[in-house]
């Protein structure tokens, strides 16, 4: 068996420190070793985009990382997105638009949407289309899901909290990790 | 906008009256699902469980002559080895399915290979190891010595001659008997109505082409799981990520030759399916490595293994001929289907045949289906399987016949449509069904007419058919003191059905949605269940909710007459109160709290197989622009009416219909296998098996048509399959349009746009 590795990072805000092995990738530590299994292997090769997470604040496939390189890096995966006030806009938008079908390419399409938010609050629906292209969906078309993303910049940047049919809505800064 | 506004004049007359049938409440699953805390398939965690991987054939076509795992039983990370040696020995044992024969053999070496490996990506061993990588290695220590053999992938070479055989024991059959000879034609079958030789004689005009289409998968996000624990004493647990538990459980116990009993299926999330998870592939080889390691045991299928040792839809070769009047009336609609089952026989060539002329009132027709057996993965259901290949043929016949008559392509179909009373080529005759509203809601849309203006640009039409699916579903309720209740049910939830079903159930107990608590059972908790596939569970588990909330009912109603001292007979439900006369009256609320005292709780209870099936119809509108440079050809607007029967919750109605067109869109431009001369696939990754992106496609707007369906109570007619039945053909005819050139072999890619179109030369013949 290869040596483990120590590695120390930051992951949803918390600091962590886990065992693994040189050729684990990122996604396969999450989910085997962390035990946080919000993000999907759909193809263990970049092309799905369901193992979406934030790597210093940057849209990653947790697939085409190592496990070792996060060492003193912060991760943001889906788990996350919520805070215990309530659901990211993103997620309240992703509910009430039906922008799920079977719900596995969520948790990657919510991380790359709010990768695009953070960089661009307002975005066309051309360069939601754009970003998104990197995670693939088989239920819904994409139809429901960029009309939330859209939905969900509007909330955003109006200021708007989440609607009361979901409980415990949190205002978008404190929805914010 | 509610769906009734949507609604054409005249089709149904009557306002909805209902208080939770076709609202959007958030589904009962949704915080789940976007918090990451659904538990799928691969996310299940018992302690000490082992990684289980397959080893496939390198070979699209090879006896078996010697398979030694010494090497891999070294390997200190491996806890256990499998291969067909382990599975019961299953003699052949033919079963006559109607249109098919059927094989148990054929189940049991797809699951693990006996004597020969009939694709590349045949498994044929399987290891459990402690770690993934340790699996990954011991898999390799294995060594297969193959005989290979010549391959055939190709349906139409298959049935040549001079073809390699897959099954030296397989005899064709022809019209229902046995021909006495061997080929890979397994079936050949034939549909007839009226007579059509004099049909075509009585045309002035006929039109008469072929077409193709190529492998396409599922494509689900979820590649297949399942995770399994053999106790020592023979019971065994499983938790899988399909479409069904109980056929989980079926195939898996006839795999094993075991009782039913013996096995419990525990449904997890399951990250999409499309028809390709209801087959086992896991399940069994889980269950054995379990039995042998006596540890839980996951095995997992990598990407590549899923296009290639799972089931995708069989590609097709298709004959249409079709003759008409100069009116446009059809007089004769002749199809030869040719399907390329894969390894076994069963495509579903059978339903191609029901479905390529059943949406057109046809005087004389006649079907030929042929279910030919080819060197790569065992054909599965695919979404309205068989419904695409056949329309992507139909209804650009129907397009062509269009252009040469000079009427409007809806106008022709309009004036041919099927109707009530209409009988089919296969024989049954359709009962209310919606194909002339959609036709007329889609000659009605502004889409249709608005202007479409720019160099190489076109729009397209074509209309769909599936039967929808009935079967055998199971619910449960049981109400809760504080007036809410609980659903149990049988449908693993694929797409929002705990939503659907939950909100049938509100319905008839004057409950708000969110006060109905779905839960998806195993198969020990609750009554059979048929799969989750054929746009059967809104309908078919719908009226099971139904029936067990009319239980339940009942129930009350006695309950109500205690309370309010009243004749049972006179008590009624209404508006969520039991009343007994003026003034007499206890809500539904109030009741469920007085339950303990009067008699203890209630549960109500439903078991059903309901045959009120209403059949499904779609019509879909695309606008192209084909790059005559490049091929490439963009969708610049897309339009989908459908006949819902009735909309449930018309937001996951409109996202079926979204994702089928876009599935659909898939199959058009982009989908196909792509095999070497050694029968090997040349594009197992999502990188160069495209499926369509966010980028690939417009906004897909909605039409929701509602003809109810008689046979339930509140008119449902499945939603799932049929929009994935008119894309490519629509999407073919606006290329036409656009380019004066008819693609007819699917994906129509950019290359073969630019064959078609003379600029480059073919490939290869």
């Amino acid at each position: 068996m290869p040596e483990k590795l120590r590695i120390a990072s930051r992951i949803n805000g918390e600091d962590l420190e886990f065992l693994c092995e040189p050729h684990q990738s990122l996604l396969e530590a999450l989910r085997e070793v962390i035990n946080l299994t919000g993000a999907k292997e759909g193809c263990n090769d970049g092309n799905c985009g369901a193992c979406s997470v934030l790597l210093n604040g940057r849209l990653v496939n947790s697939c085409l990382v190592l496990a070792a390189e996060i060492d003193g890096q912060e991760v943001t995966t889906v788990e996350g997105l919520a805070n215990w006030r309530g659901l990211h806009p993103l997620q309240q938008s992703f509910l009430q638009s039906a922008a799920l079908q079977c719900g596995i390419c969520t948790p990657g399409f919510l991380v790359a949407a709010k990768s695009l938010l953070d960089q661009t609050p307002r975005p066309t629906e051309h360069e939601v289309r754009n970003w998104l292209a990197g995670n693939l969906c088989r239920c819904t078309g994409y139809d429901k899901i960029v009309r939330a993303v859209l939905d969900a910049a509007d909330r955003m940047a109006g200021g708007e909290s989440g609607s009361a049919t979901v409980p415990a809505s949190a205002s978008p800064e404190e929805a914010k990790v | 906008m509610t769906t009734e506004e949507r609604n054409l004049d005249g089709v149904i007359g009557k306002k909805n009256g209902y208080r939770v049938v076709g609202t959007r409440p958030i589904r009962h699953d949704g915080v789940d699902k976007v918090t990451g805390r659904a538990v799928y398939g691969a996310d299940v965690r018992l302690p000490g469980t082992l990684y289980g991987r397959i080893l496939r054939s390198p070979h699209a076509h090879a006896r078996i002559k010697r398979i030694d795992t010494t090497r891999a039983e070294r390997h200190p990370a491996v806890k256990a080895i499998v291969t067909a040696r382990d599975l019961p020995r299953i003699e052949d044992k033919y079963a006559d399915l109607g249109e098919g024969t059927f094989n148990f053999k054929w189940v049991s070496d797809n699951v693990l290979a006996s004597d020969k490996v009939l694709y590349r990506g045949h498994a044929v061993a399987a290891v459990a190891a402690t770690s993934r990588l340790a699996a990954e290695q011991a898999i390799e220590l294995i060594e297969v010595e193959y005989e290979p053999l010549p391959a055939v992938t190709d349906v139409v070479a298959a049935m040549a001659p001079d073809s390699p055989i897959l099954h030296e024991e397989l005899v064709t059959r022809s019209l229902g008997k046995p021909t006495g000879e061997i080929s890979n034609v397994a079936t050949h079958f034939r549909h007839a109505k009226g007579d059509i030789e004099r049909g075509f004689a009585e045309a002035d005009v006929i039109v008469e082409r072929e077409y193709r289409t190529d492998i396409v998968h599922q494509g689900y996000i979820e590649p297949q799981t399942a995770t399994a624990l053999w106790n020592a004493d023979d019971q065994i647990t499983i938790w899988t990520s399909n479409q069904g538990a109980f056929g989980v459980r079926e195939s898996t116990a006839s795999v094993l030759a075991l009782p039913v009993s013996a096995i419990r299926v525990i449904p997890m999330e399951i990250g999409g399916g499309f028809g390709g998870k209801i087959a086992v592939y896991a399940e069994p080889v889980a269950a054995l490595l379990s039995r042998k390691s006596g540890r839980p045991v996951r095995v997992t299928l990598s990407r590549s293994e899923v296009f290639q040792g799972t089931g995708p839809a069989p590609a097709s070769w298709v004959k249409i001929r079709l003759g008409a009047k100069r009116s446009g009336r059809l007089t004769a609609a002749q199809a030869d289907i040719r399907f390329a089952a894969g390894a076994y026989p069963g495509s579903a060539v059978g339903a191609a045949a029901g479905c390529v002329f059943a949406a057109y009132d046809v005087p004389n027709g006649q079907i030929d289906g042929y279910d030919v057996v080819t060197n790569t993965p065992k054909s599965e259901a695919y979404r309205a399987p068989g419904s695409p290949q056949a329309a992507f043929a139909a209804e650009q016949a129907m397009d062509e016949l269009a252009e040469i008559l000079g009427i409007d392509p809806l106008d022709l179909r309009i004036m041919n449509t099927a109707r009530a009373g209409t009988r089919r080529i296969e024989g049954p005759v359709f009962p209310v069904i919606g194909s002339y509203e959609c036709l007329v809601a889609a000659k009605q849309h502004p889409h249709y007419t608005a202007p479409l203006e720019g160099p190489n640009r076109a729009r397209g039409v074509a209309h769909g058919f599936w039967f929808n699916g009935g079967g055998q579903s199971s619910c449960i309720i049981a109400v809760n003191d504080d007036g809410t209740a609980n659903l149990v049910e049988g449908s693993t939830d694929i797409g929002g059905t705990r939503a659907s079903i939950a909100m049938q159930a509100a319905e008839v107990l004057s409950l708000a949605a969110e006060d109905v608590h779905p839960l998806v059972a195993d198969t020990n908790s609750v009554g059979y269940t048929g799969v989750t596939g054929g746009s059967r569970t809104t309908f078919a588990t719908g009226i099971a909710a139904i029936e067990a909330a009319r239980d339940v009912l009942r129930q009350m109603k006695e309950r109500a007459a205690l309370v309010l001292d009243a004749d049972l007979a006179s008590v009624h439900f209404a508006d969520g109160e039991f009343v007994a006369g003026p003034g007499k009256g206890i809500s539904f609320r109030e009741l469920a709290g007085r339950l303990a005292r009067t008699g203890g709780p209630v549960t109500g209870r439903a078991s059903v197989a309901p045959t009120g099936v209403g059949a499904a119809f779609g019509t879909h509108i695309v606008d192209v622009e084909v790059d005559p440079e490049t091929g490439k050809v963009q969708i610049l607007r897309y339009t989908a009416v459908q006949d819902a029967g009735r909309a449930i919750h018309p937001s996951y109605v409109e996202g079926q219909m979204q994702g089928g067109a876009v599935q659909g869109i898939g199959w058009a431009l982009f989908e196909g296998y792509q095999f070497d001369d050694q029968g090997r696939m040349l594009n197992p990754t999502l990188l160069d098996y495209k499926l369509p992106t966010s980028l690939d496609v417009p906004m897909i707007d909605t039409v929701i048509v509602e003809v109810p369906n008689p046979g339930h109570p509140f008119g449902v007619r499945g939603v799932g399959e049929v929009p994935i039945v008119p894309p490519a053909a629509a999407i073919a005819n606006a290329i036409y349009r656009a380019i004066g050139v008819r693609l007819t072999h699917a994906p129509m890619t950019p290359a073969r746009i630019l064959e078609a179109m003379g600029v480059l030369q073919p490939a290869r013949a």
